[in-house]
């Protein structure tokens, strides 16, 4: 046997480089890992894992979202109330006047900057309602006052404006509309639905959990809690299944992606289900399932019918608007926690934009007519 | 430095002019099949020998009964993507045959219902069992002791408690775990948050000893028989009674490193006993959870194996649906 080199450098060297470049390969291409550092903030008593985890690259990147509009500016009150000064002023009548344009203005620097006042209103008549979008801007006035009066719970004093959902544009950027029973099912026939999983869901962060985890409990009012929480040895108590807690947690990784933070945010580390444990921001996500449930129910939905009269918007405004209003299934396009939270644990990292506008307290909350602005 | 021995391919390949058929086998046996070939590049890997195989009736029936299990599966989860060959592909690994809703309980759904799901978990477990049996008649025809077979028999506990046993005992089909890549993994992660967190399961804590305590004896015994190769440690067997330098330098290094050493027979049966104690304490843990403990957490609290930690703010937090008196 010929004496063979126990240790050949170069084939050494070249194969090693080969395999460390093609794991950083497979890494860059296949991986959705974030390079480190990432940042760690203790958030509970130590040793227990409680730690929100922040990229700081990405926490700059994101920075811009979260702006806040330049404030329009203050006017002096003319002492005369909108409802004397115009005609067919509904949910703003106690205001004065003066701040009244003042609102205007800024409900069109948040809503329809590109489009205008005509984005609302017929030119040839302000205080006419044949433009349907005027009738829904009503209507989120109202939905805004109660928000502000009614959920403090979650919104706490800082409160929502226009901006908070709107950010500039006809349709908010972040809005979600049911799953159709075709799509939910994915087969036909004699094959297995797809129960409206095992898909890529980019609800619940690319993950193969429910794709719609939105209309069950934003909408409906289906059972989130699924851990026993309340004695050790139950059996029986709890028939929660594995799959309805898997529908739980896509809800859940919508959570994180709104908010911007992991599970520690909210829950403790041990024992998801405990509130003992949890944080107290737990509590106030809690309140904002049921203020998302109620807005989605008792102030989206019901103006379907302006919607479906005008799928594409409305037509004054011309093609800018062509925006769809309906999701695949015909119902109205609705909110979840991204809506309003893009990313941030507060909304514009918890700008207190509301105290600028006292005007939007003003908003009466006299129930007002869907049907007069449908067209004949 | 003699890098020879910390390659990771087989560095001699051994083996006589024609390959060899094996011994005769017992009456009644079926007849092998192919004469057997020698392909270089599985004596990379292991054996350069391929062949020849022994089918018989029972390996045959098993890959018929698990072919169909995999049809069922497959056809399914093609169906899922619209019968789109190229997002069979991409969404491959998010695709699954999901057992059915739990509603239907124990009994037998409408097929787009969960009725697939049941079929292809009938024919997989045909297909488990007959190669079972299959791995233990093999053994006794070369009149092998059965630690394969056993070794094969605890995973297939943990397979059955998974998706059978503990559907049953819970009363329904949809407790059991979806076909699917990543989907049974999902189901995963949902049953420990269902149950309060499976790390506070005892068992599940044990099951991870012996799958980490087996990876770790796995890594040591490798090394120490690869280190001592040079002297004849791979003889390994040959020296439980006839021990040689190899052996004796082994037993020295870890006598050095750790103070005490495992013999040449007794590895073996730590490594066996830790990879066959892995799923047997594992599906003594999935089978305890839902049907006698409901919320492992709090159940590690009251048995004092976990700490009730202390709130992350004084006094804790209270239930809003309880305080709002709902």
């Amino acid at each position: 046997m010929s004496k063979k080199k126990d240790f050949d450098l170069f084939s050494t060297a070249g194969w090693s480089a080969t395999a460390v470049l093609g794991v950083a390969a497979a890494f860059y291409l296949a991986s959705t890992f974030e390079r480190p550092p990432v940042t760690a903030i203790q958030w509970g008593p130590r040793g227990t894992g409680m730690e929100l985890v922040y990229n700081p690259r990405t926490v700059v990147r994101e920075l811009p979202r979260h702006g806040v509009p330049a404030k329009e500016e203050e006017v002096e009150k003319s002492g005369i109330p909108s409802r004397e000064a115009y005609e067919n002023v509904q949910v703003l009548g106690d205001l004065d006047s003066a701040e009244f344009l003042r609102l205007m203005n800024a409900i069109t620097a948040w809503v329809s900057p590109q489009q205008g006042c005509n984005y609302c209103h017929n030119p040839q008549n302000l205080a006419e309602d044949s433009v349907y979008t005027k009738i829904v801007t009503r209507k989120m006035l109202q939905m805004t006052k109660v928000i502000n009066e009614s959920w403090q719970a979650h919104v706490g004093q800082t409160g929502v404006t226009c901006w908070t959902c709107h950010r500039g544009q006809p349709v908010p950027a972040y809005v979600w509309s049911t799953e159709t029973r075709e799509a939910e099912r994915r087969t036909r026939g004699l094959m297995t639905t797809a129960a409206g999983q095992n898909t890529v869901s980019t609800a619940a962060g690319l993950s193969s959990l429910p794709t719609d985890p939105f209309t069950p409990f934003l909408l409906e009012d289906k059972q989130i809690r699924i851990t026993t929480t309340w004695t050790p040895m139950s059996l029986g108590d709890n028939r929660m299944s594995i799959k309805q807690t898997e529908w739980t947690y896509a809800l859940m990784f919508h959570f994180s992606a709104a908010t911007g933070a992991n599970c520690t945010f909210c829950h403790n580390s041990q024992n998801f289900g405990k509130w003992e444990g949890s944080t107290p921001q737990r509590v106030t996500a809690w309140h904002g399932i049921a203020m998302t449930r109620a807005m989605n129910t008792e102030w989206i939905e019901p103006l379907t019918p302006l919607w479906r009269e005008n799928p594409k918007g409305p037509p004054e405004a011309g093609a800018a608007a062509a925006v769809a209003r309906l999701g695949p299934a015909g119902d109205a396009l609705k909110i979840n926690c991204m809506t309003c939270h893009q990313g941030a644990h507060k909304p514009m990292l918890g700008a207190r934009m509301l105290a600028d506008y006292p005007e939007l307290n003003a908003v009466s909350r006299e129930p007002i007519p869907l049907r007069a602005a449908m067209r004949q | 430095m003699p890098l020879e021995y910390q390659n990771i391919f087989t560095r001699v390949q051994v083996h006589g002019p024609a390959p060899f058929p094996g011994v005769p086998l017992p009456a009644g046996d079926e007849r092998r099949l192919g004469k057997g070939t020698f392909v270089h590049l599985f004596g990379r890997f292991g054996e350069a020998q391929l062949g020849p195989i022994y089918l018989g009736r029972l390996g045959l029936l098993s890959i018929v009964c698990g072919l169909i299990a995999i049809v069922i599966i497959g056809l399914n989860m093609w169906a899922s993507v619209n019968w789109d060959p190229i997002q069979f592909v991409r969404q491959f690994f998010w695709l699954a045959l999901e057992p059915p809703p739990p509603h239907y309980g124990l009994r037998i759904p409408p097929l787009q219902d969960g009725g697939w799901w049941l079929m292809a978990g009938f024919f997989l477990t045909a297909s488990i069992l007959l190669w079972w049996l299959r791995t233990y008649r093999r053994a006794r025809a070369l009149g092998l002791g059965t630690h394969v077979a056993w070794a094969f028999a605890s995973a297939i506990w943990l397979y059955l408690v998974l998706g059978f046993i503990r559907p049953v005992m819970m009363g329904s089909w949809g407790e059991a775990v979806p076909f699917g890549i990543f989907p049974h993994l999902d189901w995963t992660a949902a049953f420990s948050i269902r149950y309060g967190n499976l790390f506070y399961n005892p068992f599940h804590a044990l099951s991870i000893v012996f799958l980490y305590g087996s990876t770790l004896l796995f890594a040591m015994h490798g090394a120490t028989v690869l280190a001592v190769s040079r002297y004849g440690g791979e003889r390994e067997l040959d020296q439980t009674i006839d021990r040689g330098t190899a052996y004796e330098r082994a037993a020295l290094f870890w006598r050095w490193c750790m103070g005490f050493n495992a013999t040449s027979e007794s590895i073996h049966r730590w490594a066996w006993w830790f990879a066959v104690l892995t799923p047997l304490t594992g599906g003594i843990g999935i089978l305890l959870t839902g049907t006698v403990v409901d919320n492992w957490y709090l159940w590690a609290v009251k048995h004092g194996f976990a700490p009730m930690y202390e709130p992350v703010v004084p006094g804790g937090i209270a239930d809003p649906l309880l305080a709002a008196g709902r």
